[in-house]
């Protein structure tokens, strides 16, 4: 149960399927998991089905001699069309796929720049691959651009941080290029092709590795945020932020926990459920009593749908209500999020669908009201309106701190772990695919 | 309510996640859709295209219906066409539903089928459908989980053999006003055991004039406790075990589901089966039966009720669209002038252009369309490749591909253009009127249950006219000059159909218009009239209408009801009488109808002797007469007119006491007039041979121990009596 699950109802994957067996006639296996792929509830879930189905096409990709990188990019890119097109709510499909060509990016950079390092035995094949790239005008400027620094490489951010106690205990999770760089010694020019992809698969695990266990990762911190006897509240419910709760629990704090149902789906009882099977003193309130009990309240901990570019979060409505209480309280507001759901876009940008309005019987019940939906009568047009949004957006500065996978950080951060993360030249992938179709 | 509320989002919760793919793999689930309805309701824009391919909010609805089973679990459909066959296959053939991993969709073909029944005869020839299956049309839209209906109906099956149907329905209130549900289908009673959710009772063509409903008394003596409903609305999604073909091949009348087969189930109580209702609440479901009902629904998806089956929402085949505030939905690469206003719950296509100053609200806009300037479009629902031209103005209507209004050209509601009319510069379409290319099929049956003879013959007739709709196309221009042809202005192509015979007053009910304000209030008022006539009636004969709910429903209730029928008996005869004599029937004839009426509220003779006699003496008093002699002569002359028809039912002296009886209240109560006559009009009847002596000494006898006051008319005609005692002594 996570809160940010995307519908549990199929979207559109009779398209992806056609689309998808038109493009690739060949495999078989990737259609039938595209079938199931709006079947999935949860970002996490719908992430890692995203990465797996990317890997599974790298490895059926026929990589051609020269411009190895360029082909995958492009297979990627096509088919991460069509996956974020038949779900755009859910971003975190989008983010995976700007991981995947930023991880085919790096590996290819990393060969190259080993190959220029290590080189000189044929100077003459590197050109020619270079005028090979030059045709390919998204990537040429990179490599080239990445090439001439890549001896003076500046560290990222992360690196430059990794002493500090807070990621002690998280594994290095930044993107892979840093990793591969050790690993691919060998310029060798008959192994080239067969290497970078089976480099770019390994990435591709690692990265799955990663949201596979992001919920760890993130519960392992636990302890560092929740003292004893502290009361802390949530909204709705959140498979994060359960395991994160577990995780104090399990480390023997004591601690209460109010939850605000999170109306209309109410799946904050849920949450209170499985908190009391786990032992946790646990308080039920409605979402409206939120302002009335925030002052008893030392830390608000919630999950989140997408956390944007500006630290902005998408979250299940009803938490801007909890932000703004929260500040008015002084109570710290903790987003929890794994970090694919960090995504490269801004708020602001019209291609991002911020929301999705669902079925209004979440609300009413359509029997009851029937009689004030009957058009037959008056002027035809409804009076009776339901809007039923399922994100609220809070703004970055109403988030305390961010705890992702790859540790705490506060909001204004977060831009710089992003670029970590993706690079710039895949922002585009969605605005190709909303034109495409 | 909000506890109710949130446990049936816990309960739809835990639905969600029981519905995995494992679960319901176990036994393919398989569906029957009918992607043909059988009935004529959305002429004439059938004639040219099925009813499953018209597009819904820019979607073929059968695409809906598709989705739904797919995504409800279902693994194999069985698509039945009939009319237009070849168009549904080549449709489907060239989607992506024939290329599913896990959802088979196949196709059966065939041409002379006229109804449901002959449909699913023909299925169970064939003998594809191994278990479970659901039933439903290619006309319906849901977004409800299958799941728990299904188990209900396999528990149920496991228990009982004879539950051979579950039946989804949903709450929805009907108007009080016009008597129909919002889909604008009649209101529909059901009776419904609320402990076991069997269905008892079902009717949809309830008479309403009379403001009541009858029972059969056996539902109310064999269940405990039944619910009564007319807030339910039938979805149109059965879920069906096997047997129910085999139902369908054995009784070969069976042509309509419910008209024939769910009544039928429930009134034959031989082979004991049974249907089950599921209601559903959360989630939603409706057929498209009428214009009005595609209205209603098209909203709905607007609304968003239909989640995820909305147009921002990619499920099959529609375009990328986008939400916008207050319900807008707009597809890519539209052309809008900055003048132009689109108002709120409207959708428009892809690639449609909108003119400077226009107006558009609360109306679905497809692809490809041009709309010029100064445009009004008012909750209506334009087609594919429209082209409207300035100045127009269209509301509530429903507009089909490749029409072209000339400029200035205005669509009255409830209009129905179908494909490539060309409504001519100015010309002012009339309200509720059907224009197509194709003439008005000449076959007219207003008959009910014609209907399906009349589908037939339509689509034969269909089958010639393709050939042959270009060539009429060429025709047109010379022969619409004719007179019979209501021409559509300069330049117009295409025929108003002429509305068919009894449907005329019906029309506003199914059309894509709302219900004007006087046919309302003019319903309300009749409402009115009528609640009075009922509770008037109610005091003037104290009928027990209403349902008798107590199950010790005792002697004194069946007294009362066999009491209102020998008054509603009278009350016949009496009309019957009248006519004859109006209508100087022939007494044989007479006779013969009185007879029936005997037989059908179940009367001795004696009740029809005294019924004739109570509607003769009443015309007899009714006859105008300014003294008692003249009453008299009357009465005379009528019982000789008609003494035929009375003595046929005065076979023994019993009867013969009984009008006796009758003519004696009659004076003291309905007829005064006739109580100083008494003796005198005996005296006749038995000069007429139609009281023998005999009984009018019995009666005397019987009189002898009564009160004082009952005896008034005895010894008014004690001479009478006296003379007749000697009479017959001076015979011994």
């Amino acid at each position: 149960m996570n809160t940010d699950d995307s519908s549990w109802w199929p979207m559109g994957d009779g398209v992806l399927c056609n689309a998808a067996s038109q493009t690739y006639p060949s495999c078989n296996t990737f259609t039938h998991a595209l079938s199931f792929f709006n079947k999935i509830e949860g970002s996490q879930a719908t992430a890692r089905q995203t990465a797996e189905l990317l890997r599974s096409v790298i490895s059926q990709q026929r990589v051609p001699y020269t411009n190895q990188a360029g082909a995958l990019i492009d297979a990627v890119k096509a088919i991460g069309e069509q996956l974020i097109a038949a779900n755009p709510v859910e971003l975190a499909v989008g983010n995976i796929v700007r991981r995947v060509l930023h991880i085919i990016r790096e590996e290819d950079l990393s060969l190259t720049t080993a190959a220029i390092g290590g080189l000189n035995l044929s100077a003459v094949s590197d050109d020619e691959n270079d005028d090979d790239r030059d045709g390919d005008s998204t990537l040429s400027a990179a490599a080239v651009a990445a090439a001439a620094r890549s001896t003076l490489r500046p560290p990222s951010l992360q690196t430059l941080l990794e002493d500090t106690p807070v990621s002690a205990a998280v594994p290095q999770t930044s993107s892979s290029g840093g990793d591969s760089e050790g690993k691919s010694k060998s310029a060798d020019k008959s192994s080239r092709s067969r290497k970078l992809k089976h480099d770019v698969i390994e990435a591709v695990n690692e990265l799955i590795q990663d949201i596979v266990t992001c919920h760890e990762q993130i519960a392992e911190q636990a302890v560092e945020h929740i003292h004893q006897n502290e009361v802390i509240l949530t909204l709705g419910s959140s498979r994060t932020v359960l395991e994160f709760l577990f995780a104090a629990k399990e480390k023997k704090r004591s601690f209460r926990v109010f939850v605000a149902e999170g109306a209309p789906r109410y799946q904050g009882h849920l949450l209170a459920k499985e908190l009391v099977a786990r032992g946790l003193q646990t308080t039920l309130i409605t979402d409206s009593a939120v302002f009335a009990m925030i002052s008893r309240v030392n830390m608000v901990i919630v999950g989140a749908h997408a956390v944007m570019a500006n630290g902005g979060v998408i979250a299940p409505v009803g938490m801007n209500l909890v932000a703004l209480a929260a500040q008015k309280h002084a109570v710290p507001f903790v987003v929890l999020a794994g970090s694919h759901k960090l995504c490269p876009l801004y708020p602001h940008n019209p291609e991002v669908l911020l929301n999705e309005l669902r079925s209004p019987s979440e609300l009413l019940d359509f029997g009851e009201f029937s009689d004030c939906m009957d058009f037959g009568s008056g002027s035809g047009s409804p009076l009776l309106h339901v809007v039923n949004p399922a994100f609220d957006y809070v703004p970055p500065k109403l988030v305390s701190l961010f705890i992702t996978d790859a540790g705490g950080h506060n909001p204004s951060y977060m831009y710089r772990l992003i670029a970590d993360y993706y690079s710039a030249d895949d922002l585009v992938v969605q605005r190709r695919a909303t034109a495409g179709n | 309510m909000g506890a109710q509320k949130k446990r049936a989002a816990a309960a739809a919760a835990a639905a969600r996640v029981s519905e995995d793919p494992d679960d319901l793999a176990r036994q393919p689930l398989q569906a029957i859709l009918l992607a043909d309805s059988f009935t004529t309701k959305f002429r004439p824009i059938t004639l040219e295209r099925p009813k499953v391919l018209l597009p819904l909010v820019n979607v073929p609805m059968i695409n809906y219906t598709l989705a739904w089973l797919e995504a409800a679990g279902v693994a194999e459909v069985f698509v039945f066409c009939c009319a237009h066959s070849k168009q549904v296959i080549d449709y489907l053939e060239n989607s992506e539903w024939f290329s599913q991993p896990n959802f088979t969709v196949k196709t059966i073909e065939s041409h002379n089928i006229i109804s449901a029944g002959d449909a699913l005869r023909l299925i169970y020839e064939q003998n594809v459908i191994h278990g479970d299956f659901v039933l439903i049309s290619g006309d319906t839209v849901s977004n409800m989980s299958l799941t728990q209906a299904l188990q209900e109906h396999k528990e149920r099956k496991k228990k009982d053999n004879n539950a051979v149907m579950t039946m989804i329905i949903k709450k929805s209130k009907p108007s009080p006003i016009t008597r129909q549900s919002r889909l604008g289908t009649d209101e529909l009673f059901m009776a419904i055991d609320p402990n076991t959710k069997q269905l008892l009772y079902y009717e949809d063509k309830a008479d309403h004039s009379k403001g009541t409903i009858c029972l059969d008394k056996m539902l109310l003596a064999e269940n405990p406790s039944i619910s009564l409903h007319n807030d339910k609305q039938d979805c149109y999604i059965d879920i069906c075990s096997p047997e129910v073909l085999s139902l369908f091949t054995d009784n070969f009348d069976y042509q309509h589901l419910r008209r024939h087969f769910v009544k039928g189930l429930l009134l034959d109580d031989i082979m004991g089966y049974k249907i089950f209702t599921h209601e559903i609440h959360s989630s939603y479901a409706a057929r498209i039966d009428n214009y009005r009902s595609y209205d209603i629904v098209s909203k709905d998806i607007i609304q968003r009720w239909t989640y995820p089956y909305v147009p921002d929402v990619k499920f099959c085949g529609n375009r990328a669209t986008k939400l916008e505030r207050r319900g807008m939905y707009r597809a890519l690469e539209i052309e809008q002038s900055r003048s132009a206003q689109v108002g709120s719950f409207t959708v428009i296509g892809y690639g449609t252009k909108i003119g400077s100053n226009s107006k558009i609200s609360d109306s679905v806009i497809g692809e490809g369309c041009t709309i010029g300037s100064n445009v009004l479009i008012e909750g209506s629902y334009i087609w594919d490749n429209v082209i409207i031209e300035d100045g127009c103005e269209l509301r509530h209507v429903i507009v089909c591909d490749g029409v072209i209004m000339k400029a200035g050209a205005v669509l009255k509601p409830g209009v129905v253009l179908s494909f490539k009319v060309v409504i001519g510069e100015r010309f002012v379409v009339p309200a509720y009127s059907k224009v197509s290319l194709l003439q008005q099929p000449t076959v007219h049956d207003s008959d009910e249950e014609l209907e399906y003879a009349d589908n037939s013959s339509g689509t034969v007739e269909f089958s010639s006219i393709q050939g042959t709709a270009d060539q009429s196309n060429g025709e047109m221009t010379s022969e619409s000059s004719e007179a019979h042809k209501p021409k559509l202005g300069t330049g117009g192509v295409g025929y108003i159909w002429s509305i068919c015979e009894g449907g005329q007053e019906e029309e506003w009910r199914h059309s894509v218009a709302p219900i004007p304000e006087d046919k309302l209030t003019e319903l309300s008022e009749a409402m009115d009239d009528d609640q009075e006539l009922v509770t008037q009636d109610r005091t003037a004969l104290s009928t027990s209408g209403e349902l008798i709910s107590d199950s010790n429903a005792s002697e004194g209730d069946d007294n009362e009801d066999s009491k209102d029928d020998s008054v509603y008996f009278e009350k016949e005869v009496e009309a019957t009488f009248l006519r004859a004599v109006e209508e100087n029937v022939k007494v044989d004839h007479v006779i013969l109808e009185v007879n029936s009426l005997r037989l059908s509220y179940n009367m001795t003779s004696a009740d029809c002797a005294g019924a004739v006699f109570y509607s003769m003496m009443k015309l007899a008093i009714k006859t105008p007469h300014s003294s008692a002699s003249e009453l008299q002569q009357n009465t005379a002359n009528i019982i000789t007119t008609w003494q035929k028809l009375l003595k046929s039912y005065l076979l023994e002296i019993d009867e013969e006491i009984e009008i006796i009886l009758k003519f004696e209240e009659m004076c003291l109560e309905s007829a005064k007039e006739f109580s100083p006559l008494f003796a005198r009009i005996l005296h006749i009847l038995y000069d007429k041979d139609i009281l023998q002596e005999d009984a009018i000494l019995r009666w005397a006898d019987e009189k002898e121990g009564a009160d004082e006051s009952d005896k008034v008319f005895v010894r008014q005609s004690e001479k009478f009596i006296q003379w007749l005692r000697e009479a017959s002594e001076e015979e011994d």
